[in-house]
């Protein structure tokens, strides 16, 4: 975790877009207790910035902000990522762009 | 009696294209698409080739939602400091049938889905197929959807890079990740005006523009710009396995890039509207699955049809193409009465008597290739800063001759690694 570097808030950005959160279900769900190693790829690969670790290095994930676009899955699908689905019906992300 | 005669599962670029052949010969044909509406879950850079929507809708191609037509083609090696642009216009590059075209997934799918729809394909949106219905012997013979079983004699799976399904309907693992990409974009609204005359575009013209080298911090990957309509496209695409052993967040390469001094004044006062995310299959052939087993076909993204070849990303084209190709093939084995994987072959032979297949073919070596390009990424941009420097430069010292100055910088990458680089692009491109 030591040397990843950034300083650019993304929550700001996704606070744009459109989202049907589901409060309910995560739909992605990690192992307990996550290796450090593995968690650091998904801090540097999810776009949405939603792995984080704060200062005294502790963990935390929130789904609410996810693209759905999967790259946790296929960065630690076999290793820390325990589930992986689709959002509940009509929910998660909604691109007005695209 | 199965509920359709087809299911189409997603409703991208091959998924809507896939079931507007299959509705245009008369079958009836069930469209699945987890988003609310088509494109609702969809992203790309992106550009689109025109060739393919051509052959798919010849008579209403000019009512396509496209953002605009790409008459600028720009490359760039970025160096932490400095950056070198080529900057290719021509006329051939707007002429029917061999242009492309910048879009936006949210209304660019939409159309595609009117179109499927206008054709006489049902649809149901905000729902992901979780799991595939067997028979006895394996075949696929429908869906489960929320709590629906809704059954056909095929499917063809258009769900997309990430997909769930296609693992279960044709036992493929999913590819690693050093054949995958992650994208990160963001979209900027800007008048249409505004961005005419800071790309130098004719109005309904615009650019498509790859970065290599500082855009990811040398890292394997690079920086994209497109002009929409009335707005800009700029992002980041990474591989997912060198982005994940460094030690730059793919966010914050792309924050890094629009605040280079080359990239933010394009983007000054324009208004942050979306930010996404997205996979890239880059492994195009070397990652392929089967593309058919017994009731089902796939197609698109989740075959990885892709390739990234450095000045250009093509994936979208090959989508249409093999959704096409699927949905003809379809019509043909439910005409003979066949959707087993013998009867679905003919999807298979379309596709390799195709651009799509012959395509993979002949960039087979490119997904290799790339990865392994680390000096395109760390080291060739800074070899051009240097020698451009030499030439542009002027500081009133006593000028060298061009090759006493140029050639130590040309001897600090290495004769050989330019040499074996060159070849390498060569024999892989």
């Amino acid at each position: 975790m030591s040397d990843i570097k950034f300083t650019v808030n993304v929550d700001e950005y996704l606070s744009l877009n459109k989202y049907e959160v589901d409060e309910s279900n995560a739909h992605i769900e990690l192992v307990e207790d996550p290796s450090d190693e593995e968690f650091d790829k998904l801090i540097l690969v999810c776009p949405a910035a939603l792995y984080k670790r704060d200062e005294d290095g502790k963990k935390s994930f929130d789904y609410a902000g996810c693209l759905e676009c999967g790259t946790c899955r296929f960065a630690c699908g076999d290793t820390i990522i325990k589930k992986w689905e689709n959002p509940q019906p009509t929910m998660g992300v909604e691109y007005r762009f695209g | 009696m199965a509920d359709f005669d087809a299911i189409v599962v997603g409703s991208g670029c091959a998924g809507s294209v896939a079931a507007y052949e299959i509705a245009k010969a008369g079958k009836s044909v069930l469209v699945v698409e987890r988003g609310n509406f088509a494109g609702a879950k969809n992203m790309t850079g992106g550009r689109i080739y025109g060739h393919c929507l051509r052959a798919v809708f010849p008579d209403n191609f000019d009512e396509i939602p496209f953002e605009r037509k790409v008459s600028h083609e720009r490359i760039s090696l970025m160096s932490p400091n400095s950056n070198f642009t080529i900057d290719f216009a021509s006329e051939d590059l707007l002429k029917d049938g061999q242009e492309s075209y910048t879009v936006l997934r949210a209304p660019f799918d939409q159309w595609l889905a009117e179109q499927a729809e206008n054709a006489g394909a049902e649809y149901i949106c905000g729902i992901a197929v979780e799991k595939l219905i067997k028979d006895e012997n394996g075949k696929v013979i429908g869906i489960f959807a929320g709590e629906d079983e809704i059954t056909a004699d095929v499917v063809v799976l258009c769900d997309g890079a990430n997909s769930l399904l296609v693992e279960q309907a044709v036992g493929a693992k999913r590819p690693p990740a050093s054949q995958m990409a992650v994208g990160v974009k963001e979209v900027f609204e800007l008048p249409e005006e505004e961005i005419d005359k800071r790309f130098q575009c004719a109005p309904g013209e615009g650019t498509a523009w790859l970065f290599a080298g500082d855009a990811t911090h040398g890292s394997f990957g690079g920086g994209i710009i497109y002009t929409n309509k009335d707005s800009i496209s700029v992002g980041i695409v990474a591989g997912v396995e060198a982005t994940a052993k460094g030690n730059v967040p793919v966010y914050q390469m792309l924050e890094d890039f629009k605040n280079r001094p080359e990239i933010a004044p394009v983007l000054k006062g324009a208004k942050l509207v979306e930010h996404s995310g997205h996979l890239v299959p880059e492994g195009g052939i070397t990652t392929m699955p089967e593309l058919t087993a017994d009731g089902v076909m796939v197609a698109g993204d989740n075959a990885t049809m892709c390739v990234n070849l450095g000045y250009t990303v093509r994936g979208m084209d090959y989508a249409v193409a093999s959704g096409q190709m699927a949905g003809q093939a379809a019509v043909k084995a439910l005409d003979a009465g066949d959707t087993s994987k013998a009867g679905l072959k003919c999807y298979v032979d379309a596709l390799e008597d195709s651009f799509v297949m012959k395509d993979m073919r002949q960039f087979k070596n490119v997904p290799n290739f790339m990865e392994h390009f680390d000096r395109m990424f760390c080291g060739y941009p800074e070899m051009i800063r240097d020698m451009m420097n030499t030439m542009f430069v002027v500081d009133g010292s006593p000028v060298q001759p061009m090759k006493k100055s140029m050639m130590p910088i040309v001897k600090g990458a290495g004769f050989m690694n330019l040499f074996k680089d060159v070849k390498g692009a060569m024999k892989a491109l």
